[in-house]
């Protein structure tokens, strides 16, 4: 019960123990504590992070489908009122062909009988002629009426 | 254990005497190292005090020291599960009471708490088994528990007293501390007829302080010193009793258990506060 020297050679064996706790014990552990507690931070950041990142991509592929389809919609609709668009055009054209083909006949047709009235005109007064000379040739000179037969001629 | 019949003759106040001494060797006046006559000497040495705190302060380092020197900050093993619990559990008090910035505060407390844990808890090894081991191998007396012994918690105390003044002069300057020392609790007048008062209020207050802080080793290691003497002592008087020592034993030892751990903890806590104090400003 006496104090004596076990009381310094305590103090020593004390400050010793400390020292190395301090020096070889306390940080080693204390690194790995708080290493991983930073780890365990960092996991959960990203965890949440990937989450937000998750339902931004969600919404924005939604927004992305719906673009789609609107524009579906319109290239169909684009394609429908050309295809409108293309046979309305050849319609129209058929119409004018068959106009044109029909105007192109008749101004043949036109020709072709104005053309056949002359030679007719001109066979008509031959004849005429003829059969008038055959009539007159007794009594009529053909010299004498010339004017007259051509005045004729004329007017057929 | 039955100590009486095989130690022959020897009468209850003997056989608490026995367990009450403790190896010592001392050099007595003719200069040479004597064994267990050492009443009253000073330069004598508790073997068995010293021995059993330095072998449970090396198993302290060596568990420690081999969780910290595997210590991973991926999945930890068991060990360093256990030990990061303890070490953990000390920081955050360590945090929570001192908040200056020091390396040395947290590992002090953490080898406080667990070494002085470790020899309180030497208190739970039934008290004839150590030394009547001992005494097989011509030991003549031992004291398996060192915080038992006077020297031992006043030995710790010391360190923690000389931190303390470290660390008041540290943080105030000796002048801090010499003003912490005469100018509270009572602020000595400066100017006018009090003046003639002011030596009286400075030796006042120097004999208050001083008392102030030597209560506190004091009461530190006696505090740890009385509550497991008294301890060692009802399991020593527990163990005369004979057959119903074994249902008392149990009873006192299932109490002591908390005793253990609480004074060790008390011991820590203090140790953390007095040195939180002496770095703040009051």
């Amino acid at each position: 019960m006496d104090p004596n020297l076990t009381l310094i050679g305590q103090s020593i064996a004390m400050i010793v123990f400390v020292w190395f706790c301090m020096k070889f014990i306390w940080p080693p552990i204390m690194n790995a504590i708080e290493e991983r507690q930073e780890q365990i931070a960092a996991g959960l950041a990203a965890a949440e992070k990937g989450q937000a990142k998750l339902e931004q991509s969600k919404a924005e592929a939604k927004g992305i489908i719906a673009d789609a389809r609107k524009q579906a919609t319109g290239i169909l609709d684009q394609a429908h009122s050309f295809a409108n668009e293309i046979v309305s055009e050849g319609k129209s054209e058929g119409v004018k062909e068959r106009d044109r083909q029909l105007a192109a006949a008749k101004a043949d047709i036109e020709q072709e009988a104005n053309r056949a009235r002359e030679e007719l005109r001109g066979e008509v007064s031959a004849i005429a002629i003829a059969s008038a000379e055959k009539i007159l040739q007794r009594e009529i000179d053909a010299k004498q009426h010339e004017d007259i037969l051509s005045k004729l001629a004329a007017e057929l | 254990m039955a100590s009486e019949g095989e130690q022959g003759a020897q009468t209850s106040s003997e056989y608490i005497q026995h367990h009450l001494q403790n190896l010592q060797v001392c050099k007595d006046e003719a200069g040479e190292w004597v064994w267990n006559q050492c009443a009253g000497n000073l330069m004598t040495v508790n073997v068995d005090s010293m021995f059993f705190s330095v072998l449970l302060g090396v198993v302290f380092i060596w568990v420690f020291g081999k969780a910290a020197r595997t210590a991973t900050s991926g999945t930890p093993g068991k060990l360093q599960a256990f030990v990061e619990i303890i070490v953990d559990f000390v920081d955050s008090i360590v945090k929570d009471t001192f908040h200056g910035n020091s390396r040395v505060v947290a590992p002090l407390a953490l080898t406080v708490f667990v070494w002085v844990f470790l020899m309180n808890f030497m208190d739970l090894i039934p008290v004839d088994w150590l030394p009547m081991a001992a005494a097989g191998i011509g030991i003549p007396y031992l004291k398996v528990v060192p915080t038992t012994d006077v020297n031992v918690t006043f030995g710790m105390s010391i360190s923690v007293f000389v931190l303390i003044i470290f660390y008041t002069i540290k943080t105030k300057g000796v002048g801090g501390f010499v003003r912490e020392m005469t100018m509270h609790p009572i602020a000595p007048p400066t100017r006018g007829a009090g003046l003639i008062a002011a030596p009286f209020i400075i030796a006042f207050n120097l004999i208050l302080e001083t008392v102030a802080l030597v209560a506190k080793p004091l009461s530190l290691s006696l505090r740890l010193f009385g509550n497991l003497f008294a301890g060692e002592l009802i399991f020593i008087l527990i163990a005369i009793v004979g057959v119903w020592q074994l249902p008392l034993h149990f009873g006192w030892a299932v109490f002591h258990l908390l005793i253990v751990t609480l004074q060790a903890f008390i011991f820590m806590m203090l140790t953390i506060a007095y040195i939180s104090l002496a770095t703040e400003e009051h």
